[in-house]
């Protein structure tokens, strides 16, 4: 058993501690929000927070984790009320197929944190998601909407 | 001329033993008399496409596939439009595939691939509408006993001119579900459209940016397990055999099952125990002779191909480029590559099944429920009144979820486990590993000029792998695939741009064992390179200014010429660009869409590419949503760039050599500028969005590398020309 804090709840999950965070959160917890993209690390659809920073949960050992806080995109949303990074993503139109947005959110929900007012080359240097749908150019807006919001 | 898989003989004959049987879930329920058609809510179905709740909501539903390039949203505006309903209460839901094989096809066809989502079935989605506005109408001024025409309709409120009386769609939609449909029904001008042709939000935005999606890979079944699988690594190659006690003990692992010929998949509570058993699992292949297959035998194959004593399948052709090359003041020739390719979705793969003996249901992201449909009864034996699929969202499709491969895959696995569902998603190198790839093909263009440097004649020789002899074999002419000959067939959706006095263009056909496939934008990436490029080598040659070498061959391609004439003058082409800045310009033509790219960049220690600017035009004839096909342009940019740079799929002992996207990699936010799109509508025809844009962005670009280096690069991908992103 290992002991995690997901959005706000502790999870006592029954998973051996090498298993990476990401099938933890989806198979353990149940939370099919963060996505599996490639299991190395390259793809970022998996991005989770812990204790506050981006990391990409597939290459993140649950046991590693243990106690610590993990943000998920379920958690992202307070009360019914989009993040702000959600609520510039709504008003840009952003996702296409959608399925890399959860971490890209995330990493972006991240990035804010850090810089609450990113230049365009924060934003090439924080954001490395891949998105094959090509969704870039929207999601640049949408940061720079979300940084103002 | 369009060439995704329609449905196979086999699935007509299943479509039609379906028709007529029990099947149809959710419909004919006995709440309104017999003749009301019910949605699974109970809510009365005005016709096929459009269901209105008693709130006043409408449903209207959607037979085409949403895998991001939103033609859910724009079929539904296109229904709308015509319904005359409020925007604001539509809300969408797929019918199943077997719930149209049940009713005759009333959906008509589900594939969604070709660019045709839109184009191939707005006339009878926009009828659809149309139909069940009149007979909403109707049913109020029955309810009136007063003539249909003093009523009119505005955002779904029906009002009785002469006495102001006002009632709602959502009132009378009882009533107008037990009239007949009317027979010919007359559509908008779309110079009228209110709802259609405006840059509406999408609507599955939401559920997109908190989690709640569902996809494929994320469906959840009561008592469900999950599955790992390897196919033999060479495709063609079949499994011989796998140690089982080589796993034994391995957590949470319920059974290890062999699936077809060529495949082992394991199975357990959690997908990540049945990947982890699966990658210990000790497994032998019969590898087959395609295990003797590599990069340099395809290409030497391929090479031999050029020689123009091979035979070819002539694909377009006029006056005699013999004779012409053969008196030529002047002759230019070069020869091309483009590698395969992989589709790489975001989402990997996967589908989930139930077989219990009598029935088999199937949850999976599907560019063609009605294939996958067909694959279900085909694999579980069962017939088609037995059996649905149930379509998800798709993370990323590009055509190759088009393919039912991993359908067939779950369903051999449930079937051997009966009652238990099972949800079977493959790992990316799996995805990886068992693609339908880009085709690979070379090409020898050869060029001629008189003496007063006019083009006299122009000849294309392709010599590569038929996406259609695998896909489609059906659709051949005498062997030939004219689906090779995409922005380069004499006339129709996919017509060339130029008039050359003497042209031919012929593909000499070789079909290494790699299987091709769809991938976005299909063979106008490849052509639209090996025409493009050649063009400007061809201005270069005789001192001509790429545009306007263009645009004396365009006189009878007005369409061309437009879009073209559109980038050139937004990049300002009559201008010179600002030191350092070099530009390239490109177009084409593909699912009947007229596009054209103009680039601006920089390169630095000779290598080091930096796109500053990207200017995109399209001329689809109608736009129903001109900010989704701005997003759908850019993102074609992304994919094609993506392709250019980073792409390219190699084969070593027969494999696939890249596994990941450490060795298939695809651009970030910070390679890729904003893209400058220019939707045109002109009007007259419907051409596709999703892909014909995405084959004008390489050759520009390579143009403009020319125009900065002096240097021609005509192989692709450009990280094996050590070309790069700055």
């Amino acid at each position: 058993m290992i002991a995690l804090t997901i959005n706000g709840t502790e999870h006592q999950l029954d998973v051996e501690p090498d298993t990476p965070l990401l099938w933890a959160i989806r198979e353990n917890a149940g939370l099919t929000g963060t996505k599996y993209g490639c299991g190395i690390a390259q793809c970022g659809a998996c991005t989770v927070l812990v204790d506050g920073a981006a990391m990409r949960s597939c290459s993140v050992q649950v046991g590693d984790v243990a106690g610590k806080q993990v943000s998920t995109i379920e958690g992202l949303a307070i009360e019914g009320k989009l993040h702000k990074v959600q609520q510039a993503w709504v008003d840009n139109d952003v996702p296409q197929c959608g399925y890399c947005q959860s971490g890209m959110i995330m990493a972006v929900a991240a990035l804010l944190q850090d810089k609450p007012t990113p230049t365009d080359a924060d934003i090439d240097e924080a954001i490395t998601n891949i998105c094959r749908c090509g969704t870039f150019q929207q999601v640049r807006e949408a940061i720079h909407a979300a940084a103002k919001a | 001329m369009t060439y995704m898989p329609h449905l196979s003989r086999r699935s007509f004959i299943i479509g039609a033993a379906a028709a007529g049987g029990g099947l149809a879930i959710g419909f004919d329920l006995p709440l309104g008399g017999p003749a009301v058609v019910r949605a699974a809510d109970g809510a009365p179905e005005v016709n096929a496409w459009v269901v209105v709740r008693p709130d006043d909501t409408v449903v209207v539903r959607i037979a085409r596939s949403e895998m991001g390039q939103g033609t859910l949203t724009g079929l539904a505006q296109l229904v709308a439009e015509e319904l005359e309903c409020d925007w604001s209460k539509v809300t969408t839901e797929y019918p199943t595939p077997g719930q149209n094989a049940a009713r005759k096809r009333v959906w008509g066809d589900f594939s969604t691939g070709g660019s045709r989502g839109i184009r191939s079935s707005q006339d009878y989605v926009r009828k659809g509408g149309a139909a069940a506005r009149l007979m909403l109408v109707q049913a109020a001024a029955n309810d009136w006993k007063v003539p249909v025409a003093e009523c009119s309709v505005s955002r779904g409120v029906i009002t009785h001119t002469p006495s102001g009386r006002t009632t709602t769609y959502g009132k009378v939609a009882e009533a107008a579900a037990k009239l007949e449909a009317p027979r010919d029904v007359a559509l908008k001008d779309p110079k009228d459209w209110t709802i259609a042709g405006k840059s509406l939000k999408r609507l599955d935005t939401v559920d997109k940016t908190t989690g709640k999606m569902v996809y494929g890979i994320d469906v959840k079944l009561p008592g469900m397990l999950n599955a790992a699988i390897k196919a033999c690594p060479v495709v063609g190659g079949k499994l011989k055999s796998y140690d089982e006690a080589s796993i034994a003990g391995a957590k949470g692992v319920k059974k290890v099952v062999k699936v077809g010929d060529d495949a082992v998949a394991v199975v357990a509570d959690t997908w990540w125990h049945a990947k982890s058993a699966l990658d210990a699992l000790k497994i032998e292949w019969d590898e087959g002779e395609n295990a003797k297959v590599s990069s340099e035998t395809i290409d030497k194959w391929l090479a031999e191909g050029l020689d123009n004593a091979q035979p070819a399948f002539v694909g377009n052709q006029n006056g005699d480029v013999k004779a012409a090359l053969a008196n030529a003041a002047r002759k230019v020739e070069a020869v091309y590559n483009y590698p395969y390719q992989n589709h790489a979705t975001m989402e990997p793969m996967n589908a989930t099944a139930l077989f219990t003996g009598d029935r088999c249901e199937v949850w999976t992201g599907t560019q063609n429920g009605e294939a996958a449909f067909t694959m279900t009864v085909k694999e579980s034996g069962l017939a088609a009144e037995q059996c649905d699929v149930h379509k998800l969202m798709l993370g990323g499709g590009f055509g190759r979820r088009g393919n039912s491969d991993f359908v067939r895959q779950a369903v051999a696995i449930a079937k051997q486990m009966p009652g238990t569902p099972v949800k079977l998603v493959w790992s990316r190198e799996e995805d990886m590993t068992q693609g339908r790839y880009h085709p690979i093909t070379q090409c020898k263009m050869t060029g001629a000029f008189d003496a007063d440097n006019n083009l006299t004649a122009l000849h294309v020789r392709i010599s590569g792998q038929s996406i259609l002899v695998y896909q489609r074999p059906e659709a051949l002419i005498k062997g030939m695939d004219p689906a090779t000959f995409a922005g380069l067939a004499p006339s129709g959706d996919a017509a060339i741009g130029y008039s050359v006095p003497n042209l031919l263009v012929e593909h000499a056909m070789r079909n290494p064992h790699l299987p091709p496939g769809f991938w976005r934008g299909v063979n106008i990436n490849q052509n639209a390179i090996y025409l493009e490029c050649f063009m400007d080598e061809l201005a270069h040659a005789t001192r001509q200014d790429p545009l306007e070498f263009r645009r004396k061959l365009m006189a009878e391609h007005p369409r061309h010429l437009a879009v073209l004439n559109a980038v050139a003058e937004k990049i300002g082409w009559s201008t010179p660009p600002a030191k350092g800045i070099y530009r390239g310009i490109a177009q084409h033509m593909g699912y009947a869409s007229y596009v054209a790219a103009a680039v601006e960049i920089s390169v630095s220690e000779g290598s080091k590419i930096k796109v500053h600017r990207m200017v995109a035009a399209t001329d689809p004839g109608y736009a129903v949503n001109p900010a989704q096909i701005e997003r759908q342009v850019a993102g074609s940019f992304v994919y094609g760039l993506s392709a250019l740079f980073y792409g390219g799929i190699t084969v070593k002992d027969g494999r696939v050599e890249q596994q990941n996207f450490d060795t298939y990699n695809s651009m970030r936010i910070a390679e890729m500028p904003k893209v400058e799109s220019i939707v045109m509508p002109s009007g007259g025809f419907w051409g596709g969005v999703g892909e014909p844009t995405i084959c004008v962005a390489a050759p520009a670009v390579l143009n403009a590398f020319f125009a900065a280096t002096g240097k021609r690069i005509r192989s692709v991908p450009l990280k094996d020309q050590n070309v790069s992103f700055a």
